[in-house]
Parts: C-alpha cells; sequence; structure tokens
C-alpha cells in the first residue's frame, strides 16, 4: 500500500504540492488528471524518491520513502516508473536495456536476466525486436520498452508520467493497450495522464489535482462523469 | 702529427641511414612522453570533468579556474616556468620529468572540460529512469552516464590527444631530446632541413595515424542511431 499525508513540495518560492492526502490500496487503478504545472508529475517522482519533499509523509509498504535510513535504491526496486520521455538507453539493445537493471541491480546472472527480459518484452508486444536498438524503433515500441523495462525488476507498483503526451496519436492505442494488460493482471497502478478515456475506462479511482491539491476523488463515474467543483467541470469540458 | 688526426674536420655531413635510427629513437621518446602524458591527463580530467560536472559550481568554482589558467597559459611558458621554478626550491627535475607533468596537467584541464560535456550529455530524466529502476549512483554512472557520454565526446577526446602529441614538440626547448630536438640536431649537422623535416613531418603522421584510425573506427562500432 502507498500512504501519502499531507504531503508537501516546493520548487524554490513556488509551492507544487500544497498537502496531497492519498491512499493506494494494493491492485488499484487511480488515475490522476488535471491542468498542466498543477503538481501530478511532480507527486509522482516524490514517491519513489527522485525529488525530497518539504513536509507530510509518503509510506510504501510502510516505509517511509524520505527518511534518511531508507534505502531509496531498495525500494525502487519495488516501484516501477515509466516517463514521458521513453529514455530507452540507446547505447544497448531492446534485450540489453531490459535485461541491464535485473542483472546489476537483482544481482541475476546474464542467462536468467536475459530470460526475464525475453519474457517482458513478449509480453509488450516487442518479441521481434530484441536486437534492435531504440533509435530503430517508433516512439509506441520505445515507451513498451520502458514499460518492460520497469516490469523486469518485477514491481510491485508502477507509476506512469504522462506516457503518451510524446506520442504521435497513431501510436497512443499500442501503450494504453499495454497499460491495459497490466491493469487487467492485478498491478497496482498511479497514472498521470490526460488521456480521459484511459482514466474513465481502466482506473477504480481518479484524482483531479488543481494547484498543488487533490481536489475531487472517487469512481470515474463521479469524477469524470460528473464532477462537483468548478475547476474539474471546467477542465474536463476540454476534452469533450 | 700527420697521420693522427685529419687536417680540416667537416663541420657539416650529410644525412646518413643511422640518422634515421636517431629519429627513430627520437620519435619513441615522443610517443612515450606522449603516452604519458594522454593516460594519466585523461584519466585525471575524467576525475576533474566528473567534478565540474556532478558538483555544485561554488564548490568546484576553484578547480575550475585553475583548470583554466593551464588551458590558456601557453604550454611554452608553463613548461619553462615550471622546468626553472623546481630547482629553485631544491627539487631539480629532469627535462623529460618536468616535461612530462605540465603535458599532463594540460591535458587533463582539457579532458575535464571535454568529460563535463560528456556527463552533461546526459539527460536528467534519463538518468532518473536508471534511478528509478534501483541503480545505485554509481552504476548510473558506470552503466549509462559514461558509455552514453564517452560515445558522444569521442571525437572530442581524439582531438585533444592528437593535440597533446603534437605539443609534445614544445618540451624540446627543456632539452628533451624527441623528434622535434632530434630534428634541429640533424639539420644543424647536415644543413638539410627541408628532407629531415619531411621525414620527421612522417614520423609524426605515423604516430597520430593510429588514434585517428582507432577512433574513427570505435565511433562506427558504436554507432547506434
Amino acid at each position: 500500500m502507498i500512504e501519502i499525508k499531507g504531503l508537501k513540495k516546493s520548487f524554490g518560492d513556488l509551492q507544487v504540492l500544497k498537502g496531497i492526502d492519498l491512499r493506494v490500496q494494493q491492485g488499484e487503478v487511480i488515475s490522476i488528471i488535471g491542468a498542466s504545472g498543477s503538481g501530478k508529475s511532480t507527486l509522482l517522482y516524490c514517491i519513489n524518491g527522485l525529488e525530497d519533499i518539504h513536509g507530510g509523509q509518503i509510506l510504501v509498504d510502510n516505509v517511509d520513502v524520505h527518511a534518511s535510513a531508507t534505502d531509496l535504491n531498495r525500494l525502487r526496486q519495488k516501484i516501477g516508473m515509466v516517463f514521458q520521455q521513453y529514455n530507452a538507453f540507446p547505447h544497448l539493445t531492446t534485450l540489453e536495456n531490459v535485461a541491464l537493471a535485473p542483472r546489476i541491480v537483482l544481482g541475476k546472472s546474464k542467462s536468467e536476466a536475459l530470460e526475464v527480459a525475453k519474457a517482458q518484452l513478449v509480453h509488450v508486444g516487442l518479441g521481434d525486436k530484441f536486437d534492435a536498438y531504440p533509435s530503430q524503433m517508433s516512439g509506441g515500441q520505445q515507451q513498451r520498452l520502458a514499460i518492460a523495462r520497469a516490469l523486469a525488476m518485477e514491481p510491485s507498483y508502477m507509476l506512469f508520467d504522462e506516457v503518451t503526451s510524446a506520442l504521435d496519436p497513431e501510436l497512443v492505442g499500442e501503450v494504453l493497450d499495454t497499460m491495459r494488460l497490466l491493469s487487467d493482471a492485478g498491478m497496482t497502478m498511479l497514472v498521470v495522464t490526460h488521456e480521459i478515456g484511459f482514466a474513465r475506462d481502466v482506473s477504480d479511482r481518479v484524482a483531479y489535482v488543481h494547484e498543488g491539491l487533490i481536489e475531487e476523488i472517487g469512481p470515474p463515474s463521479s469524477v469524470i462523469a460528473n464532477p462537483k467543483s468548478e475547476h474539474a467541470k471546467r477542465f474536463l469540458a476540454n476534452f469533450k | 702529427m700527420e697521420n693522427s688526426a685529419p687536417t680540416s674536420i667537416a663541420f657539416f655531413t650529410g644525412f646518413k641511414v643511422s640518422d634515421l635510427l636517431f629519429l627513430g629513437e627520437a620519435a619513441l621518446r615522443t610517443l612515450l612522453i606522449s603516452v604519458i602524458a594522454i593516460t594519466s591527463g585523461s584519466l585525471l580530467g575524467i576525475l576533474f570533468g566528473w567534478l565540474l560536472a556532478e558538483f555544485n559550481r561554488y564548490l568546484t568554482s576553484g578547480l575550475n579556474l585553475v583548470l583554466d589558467i593551464f588551458r590558456s597559459v601557453p604550454l611554452i611558458i608553463q613548461l619553462i616556468l615550471l622546468y626553472n621554478f623546481f630547482p629553485i626550491v631544491g627539487i631539480p627535475l629532469s627535462p623529460f620529468v618536468a616535461g612530462t607533468i605540465v603535458l599532463t596537467v594540460y591535458t587533463a584541464s582539457l579532458v575535464a572540460q571535454v568529460v563535463r560535456g560528456g556527463v552533461e550529455a546526459v539527460s536528467l530524466p534519463m538518468r532518473r529512469a536508471a534511478r528509478s529502476l534501483g541503480m545505485t549512483y554509481f552504476q548510473d554512472i558506470r552503466y549509462v552516464v559514461f558509455p552514453i557520454g564517452l560515445r558522444a565526446v569521442l571525437p572530442a577526446w581524439t582531438g585533444v590527444a592528437l593535440g597533446v602529441l603534437k605539443d609534445s614538440a614544445l618540451v624540446s626547448v627543456l632539452g628533451y631530446i624527441e623528434l622535434l630536438r632530434a630534428s634541429q640536431i640533424l639539420v644543424t649537422r647536415t644543413q638539410e632541413p627541408f628532407i629531415i623535416l619531411a621525414i620527421v613531418g612522417g614520423f609524426y603522421f605515423i604516430l597520430s595515424y593510429p588514434i585517428a584510425r582507432i577512433t574513427d573506427r570505435l565511433e562506427k562500432r558504436w554507432q547506434y542511431d
């Protein structure tokens, strides 16, 4: 379980997160929606300790992410993350991209790591791309590669940070399909997205973030179909 | 008396085959001082470049200033200053040692900027992706930053290495008999500057060519786009 209590975060004088409370249950899929600059991505970065925080607390399986005694490298092994920029390692083949972390972080043997990598790549539909370099693949393929790379660490949680925002429209579907598969398999997911359709169809709950606070949270049928706050109404009107 | 010495001394004698050996030996000295300077200077430069790229600008401003000085002062001035400074404080240096130290620091000051550029060529999101997989800082450096950065800066590093190889000729002012100094000696004796400088130029080319070729080949092998 991920528990976020009163989370505050600033960049210089700018307070980006102003007291976020959120509890993510095992197997739950939560979509986080809201305008650009509302702090959604920062929230994800705080959860796996890529950003430090200035108030509140985040617990992942009862481990305080920002406590000085916490082994962040170990904690991150169970929190997979996929970014807006695909961030595939350009000097490695697809297979090597996925096998790297299992080998050097989890200490698997080379052959074990390659087995894991192959399985994950097949899983995301890249079974025919083992030896391709990222530069030889489309954005959608690279993003699926990034998902496979995160999954190869066998995480308990997956964080998705606007993973379709940089994609050409015709490539968005293949990435969303991969995420649907993952949600069907019971993965706990926190998804920052502008894909309202995906949020509506796949999430258990949707959180609408406005200026550093969760203004509204609940099942898609209420937050997306029937938003109460004025901000959420206005924001969602853009997607009709 | 008449048989003990020639009546006239020949000041100038023509270029002989044995002179080629003399030049070859000098080329080895050029190679030696260059290889030491480029290797140790590059290692130092990697350390300095990493510090410059990864640590707070204020913390590294002193290092940056020192490196800037070594980058900007002409090599020949650095050589003469260092070579003459150490005997003053009671530690006489051989031309070889003085030359090696100056060339090494000079190389390091150039490589540091190259390496800084290489580290900064790896985007922050890329590095966050590596860390999000649970990699430690040094795993990120070793498996992500180093290989990507190395590919990005290899051409620039090659330029530095070739430059230092040629600049090693300046150590001749200290009396170290490397290629240029050897050629001056031979020119004085033979009065045939054209042929000797042509040969010495050939030697420099033979020394430089492999560096250019090897890095060229590495670049092609590492190409991934």
